[in-house]
């Protein structure tokens, strides 16, 4: 409970840290960097001793950089791939950085959208795929208005098996096939 | 059970009139990969052309090729021939009993006007000394390949008892590779032997799931021209189509109803594949199922008063059935995995073919539905889309080949088996079509 409404400040400070910087990337990037450290995440450690300090863990993922520039190739939100183990569509935890960082941008822009792009890799049958497939995309969805995106700005497709980017019958492609792309 | 005779036929270009260069592409080449020890002994004789013009179609040769690629007979090659009677009184039946053929083919092609043409043939028993059956049939030119094919089905029949169903078609999807991005899938049509391949639609973006409707007069499938899943169908004589599902979600799995006036298929409209039912001319349709898992890849029973469908309503995939009506989903898929799915019903809806996951990998199992049991017919890692022929003796399904996707057809006593391979790119998803009327 904690966690996730520091998370809503947190947006929140974010969103309007960007908003006040139209579109400056230098100041941009200070406002973001100013934002966060006054959290203090990641750290917990209080270097005041007359003030009380609560670290929310390693597991939170905002960092300086979360609401970049989107085509910042260096960025959080350039990572646009989301890969899922084999017949699941759980978010892995190395992805909720991510996941994060695309929530927090399209938070911060309402006017922005993206298309999610569901895959899953070639085996078993061509229609169970295209419904695992957008099992993903909208396991990526959900996970993005949760963190703030709203519905409308976030649409689901499924392709299935139909476009793997890896062709390939070995583990290595289909651990690359099965993904969603985030596309703005 | 052994895989004793392999043999391997290619059907020769020669065989396909005008046009060859521009077929070639495109034309399914048959190899027998595994036949029935003891195939029934058989003898073709070639058939007397008497007509104007030089014989466009060979239709003995399509005949004994036909046959030969069912497995169950193995035609005498035309050189070793004894003799070539063209008349019941004309066989020496000695010099036939002695080469142990079981049974004779004699035949001729006339000519009966300027684009009409009669083959007459029998089917005699070189035992009893008998004919079993002698037909003849009136064509055009144009259908000389398929009425070669319908003399296949008739001497199939006589002998086996069981329906033929060579002179048929099967749809699929092809994928040519244009560059590493890029790749065109066709939706295409071909005789059952591979031959007469043509394309009835090209694109872009990725197709899938074809389906014939009850009198082959018209194909269900899915195309992503839109840049998500839309159901199509489309008539394959004008070549128009209709645009029947689309929107938001999956719009996929197309499935017409045994009287062709309604298409089973699987939207997601509401964020979760269900089954609906539309009525193709009102276009209303009816939500079959409301699970939160997976419900998809529906296929109705012969009767139309079921269907059965893919869940994983129960953890993996596996196959229910459902009323039509409505009802309790009631699951048909036990004690054979945990991954079953894309099931297609035989034409008597005893049996249903499956891609069954495992160990081992993806392969094409049979379910007996009245006896409880299954068999897992094929052998490879990643057989998919398994397609009953209409005369319930073959599957037809996808396979991985050296050079990508490719097609296999497989007894479904699992005894013969054959492969279709495309000579450029890869072919899968096959549908086979209904017996022609």
């Amino acid at each position: 409970m904690t966690l996730t409404n520091s998370k809503w400040i947190l947006l929140a400070v974010l969103a309007l840290a960007v908003a006040g910087c139209s579109g400056n990337k230098t100041k941009e990037a200070d406002g973001n960097r100013a934002a966060v450290e006054d959290r203090g995440i990641g750290h917990g450690e209080a270097d005041d001793p007359g003030v009380t300090t609560t670290g929310i863990g390693d597991d939170d993922p905002y960092s300086s950089a979360a609401l970049g520039d989107p085509n910042d190739p260096d960025g959080p939100l350039s990572v646009r791939i989301i890969y899922f183990d084999l017949d699941s569509s759980n978010v892995r935890a190395d992805f909720r950085s991510t996941i994060e960082a695309h929530a927090a941008y399209l938070a911060a822009n309402p006017d922005a959208s993206i298309s999610l792009e569901g895959h899953a890799d070639e085996r078993g049958s061509r229609e169970y795929n295209l419904a695992l497939g957008e099992r993903r995309a909208l396991a990526v969805r959900k996970q993005l208005v949760l963190l703030g995106a709203s519905a409308g700005q976030a649409q689901a497709v499924s392709y299935g098996e139909e476009r793997p980017v890896m062709v390939g019958s070995d583990e290595e492609s289909y651990a690359l096939n099965r993904r969603v792309e985030i596309i703005y | 059970m052994s895989l004793v005779r392999v043999i391997f036929i290619s059907i020769a270009l020669s065989c396909v009139t005008g046009a060859a260069a521009a077929q070639s592409r495109d034309l399914l080449e048959i190899r027998i990969t595994q036949g029935i020890e003891g195939a029934l002994p058989i003898a073709i004789v070639p058939f007397d052309w008497a007509a104007d013009a030089p014989a466009e179609v060979n239709v003995s040769a399509v005949v004994a090729a036909d046959l030969r690629g069912s497995g169950r007979f193995a035609p005498m090659p035309v050189a070793d021939l004894p003799s070539r009677p063209a008349a019941f009184s004309d066989i020496n039946f000695k010099d036939w009993r002695l080469l142990g053929m079981d049974n004779l083919v004699i035949g001729q092609v006339k000519q009966t006007s300027a684009d009409q043409f009669a083959i007459e043939f029998r089917v005699i028993d070189v035992i009893s000394e008998k004919q079993l059956a002698g037909f003849r049939i009136p064509t055009s030119g144009k259908n000389l390949r398929l009425t070669a094919h319908h003399v296949s089905d008739l001497i199939f029949e006589t002998i086996l008892k069981i329906k033929g169903a060579f002179a048929t078609r099967i749809a699929y999807i092809t994928v040519e590779k244009i560059n590493n991005k890029d790749s065109k899938f066709r939706l295409q049509i071909s005789d059952s032997d591979g031959h007469n391949a043509r394309t009835i639609l090209e694109s872009r973006e990725p197709l899938l799931s074809p389906a014939w409707s009850p009198s082959g007069d018209r194909l269900a499938y899915v195309s992503f021209e839109d840049r998500n899943s839309a159901i199509y169908v489309q008539d394959i004589r004008s070549g128009k189509r209709e645009k029947v599902a689309f929107g938001r979600g999956i719009n996929s799995s197309p499935a017409f109803s045994p009287d062709g006036n309604s298409l089973l298929m699987t939207r997601s409209r509401d964020g979760n594949p269900d089954i609906f039912l539309m009525d193709l001319k009102t276009k209303k349709q009816r939500r079959l199922t409301t699970h939160p898992a997976i419900d998809t890849e529906a296929r109705w029973t012969p009767d139309g008063r079921h269907l059965v469908f893919t869940s994983d309503r129960g953890g993996g995939p596996q196959i229910y059935r459902l009323p039509i009506d409505g009802g309790r989903p009631k699951r048909l898929t036990f004690n054979m995995g945990n991954y079953n799915s894309r099931a297609s019903l035989s034409p008597d809806g005893k049996q249903m073919a499956v891609v069954n996951g495992g160990d081992k990998g993806y392969r094409i199992a049979v379910v007996d539905l009245e006896r409880d049991s299954f068999e897992i017919l094929t052998d490879a890692s990643l057989d998919e889309s398994p397609s009953f022929a209409p005369n319930g003796a073959m599957i037809i399904y996808a396979t991985m080949g050296r050079a990508g996707a490719e097609l296999a057809a497989v007894s479904v006593d699992g005894r013969v088996r054959q492969r279709l391979a495309l000579q450029k790119g890869e072919v899968r998803e096959p549908a086979w079509g209904p017996i022609r009327k």
